[in-house]
């Protein structure tokens, strides 16, 4: 289980996380919606590891994070993977070296059994035979699913996903849900997706959260969000201008 | 939590306080990134393919430039040494002086600017865009020390290199200086390098190999270290390879008078 607890992060004057409080239930996928500029990814930074908080915890199965450093933290950075907005895929690196590099370099994995599982996780997001290529010579949408084959082929405990559908089309958009959700439904892993994509992103969620201005402001299954009576869930669903936007 | 705006007659002491820090923090992460990098360079497990990637990236891909401009210092050298000895009648030594003048301190500096131009900059641009993009990012959480596979190499590479490319440097230098004065103004062979064996000596050549070798720590600590802190987007990346150019050039100037100044 994650839990986070009174997580408040500035940057200069500017507070971007106020006293962030929120609960992911393990085998769960929680999805974090919220305004572009609203503090998502910088969430998500924190849940990782690559930010550190300037108040609050963030517990991992009841290690606070937030206080570990170093190898201590890589420890617990074992369990994870981590799908980034842009995919980070290295460019150096073809898609096959891409999704073998955290097997060869993190688990040691032998060769033999390296080859079979790089192949084995490229087949689940429906890329056979890209191995070979690099990721410039491929489209938004493959980036995209190399980058969770990478997260996924050392079979994390928790999953993290910064926005892994921006960019893309809307048919690609549902291409990248469902595969998230079937390969959850097989894994069985905590995933926690920062997303902007209404409503499309709610049929895969056991729960969503709703971050505004630093804080979340509503949490709970989809259905209850989306019926949401608190008017910054509704105005964000329905997608209506926000005035303060343009003072 | 937020701090709350000052007085306006106390921001001028809050603008120079925050500039000091600025620079102290920045020092000390300067210092920092080294210290890390150089204990990524002596424990295990040693990244012996990224270090032949680096070698190849920063040294065999910059051999072309090294020699082009090698070839035409020690002829410029050849030909305005060789115009003032002839005034003295002493063009004998013709050969020693241009030898001198590349062991001792142009060829170091001259190729660790070049260098600096073709590799150092294209190692922040691609740290940078690493950074940019997340990739560097993506080690950290893999739990993979990213100064173990893109800076400690770099170091590395740049601590072997850079004495090997001003060694080939001189002696580009030093043929194109023959070129100029036995090929071009008839100066005996036998005198341009006879004369040199007997006034270069080994601490000639250390004064060469110790500036190289700090000039190859100099320039990478520098441009991995802009790399790895670059600003936001493209225009970032553009101002931080310009920084590591002209940092490391700056710094390469200023300390091989240091160097100079110690190993007379």
């Amino acid at each position: 289980m994650i839990k986070v607890e009174g997580l408040t992060k500035s940057f200069g004057r500017q507070a971007v996380l106020r006293e962030l409080s929120l609960e992911v239930a393990t085998g769960t996928i929680t999805i974090v919606i919220g305004r572009s500029g609203g503090g998502k990814s910088v969430f998500l930074k924190h849940l990782v590891g690559l930010m550190q908080p300037d108040a609050g915890r963030i517990l991992v199965d009841g290690v606070d994070i937030s206080r570990l450093r170093g190898r201590a933290l890589d420890e617990i950075r074992r369990a994870y993977g981590v799908v980034f907005q842009g995919g980070a895929l290295f460019d150096s690196m073809t898609c096959y070296d891409n999704v073998a590099f955290p097997l060869r370099e993190k688990l040691r994995t032998p060769p033999e059994e390296l080859t079979k599982r790089v192949e084995a996780a490229l087949g689940q997001v429906g890329l056979e035979g890209v191995g070979a290529k690099y990721p410039a010579e491929i489209s938004g949408g493959m980036r995209k699913r190399v980058a969770i084959a990478r997260a996924l082929v050392t079979e994390p405990e928790i999953v993290f996903f910064d926005e892994p559908t921006t960019g893309l089309d809307p048919v690609l958009v549902n291409t990248i849900h469902h595969l998230i959700l079937n390969l959850h439904r097989r894994a069985r892993f905590t995933a926690v997706v920062v997303s902007h994509e209404i409503p499309e992103i709610f049929e895969i969620a056991d729960t969503v959260a709703m971050l505004h201005e630093g804080r979340i402001v509503e949490v709970g299954p989809p259905a209850a969000i989306q019926g949401s009576t608190n008017p910054i869930v509704r105005r964000f669903i329905k997608g209506e201008p926000d005035n303060s936007e343009e003072r | 939590m937020p701090e709350p705006p000052l007085a306006p007659a106390l921001r001028p002491f809050e603008a120079v306080g925050g500039w000091t820090i600025g620079i102290v923090d920045s020092l000390g992460r300067f210092g920092t990134f080294l210290a890390e990098a150089v204990g990524a360079l002596v424990t295990p497990p040693f990244k012996l393919r990224a270090f032949l990637d680096r070698i190849n990236f920063i040294g065999y891909r910059s051999l072309l430039i090294i020699f082009l401009t090698g070839a035409f210092t020690g002829m410029v050298l050849g030909l305005q040494i060789y115009l003032t000895l002839v005034r003295f009648g002493s063009e004998a030594f013709l050969g020693p002086a241009v030898a001198l003048s590349l062991i001792r301190e142009l060829g170091p500096v001259l190729a660790a600017l070049m260098v600096t131009g073709r590799a150092g900059s294209a190692l922040t641009a691609e740290l940078g865009i690493m950074r940019i993009t997340e990739q560097i990012d993506a080690f950290t959480v893999m739990a993979l020390s990213p100064m173990r596979y893109l800076v400690a190499p770099s170091i590395l590479a740049g601590l072997v290199t850079f004495p090997l490319m001003t060694a080939l440097f001189d002696v580009v230098g030093i043929f194109g200086g023959y070129l100029v004065g036995v090929k071009l103004f008839g100066l005996s062979e036998g005198t341009y390098f006879g004369e040199m064996q007997t006034f270069v000596d080994l601490g000639d050549i250390m004064v060469g190999f110790w500036k190289s070798l700090s000039f190859g720590v100099i320039v990478t600590w520098v441009c991995t270290y802009k790399g790895f802190n670059v600003g936001h987007g493209a225009e970032g990346v553009a101002r931080a390879t310009t920084q590591a150019v002209v940092t490391s050039s700056v710094l390469i100037l200023v300390w091989d008078y240091f160097m100079g100044s110690i190993l007379q």
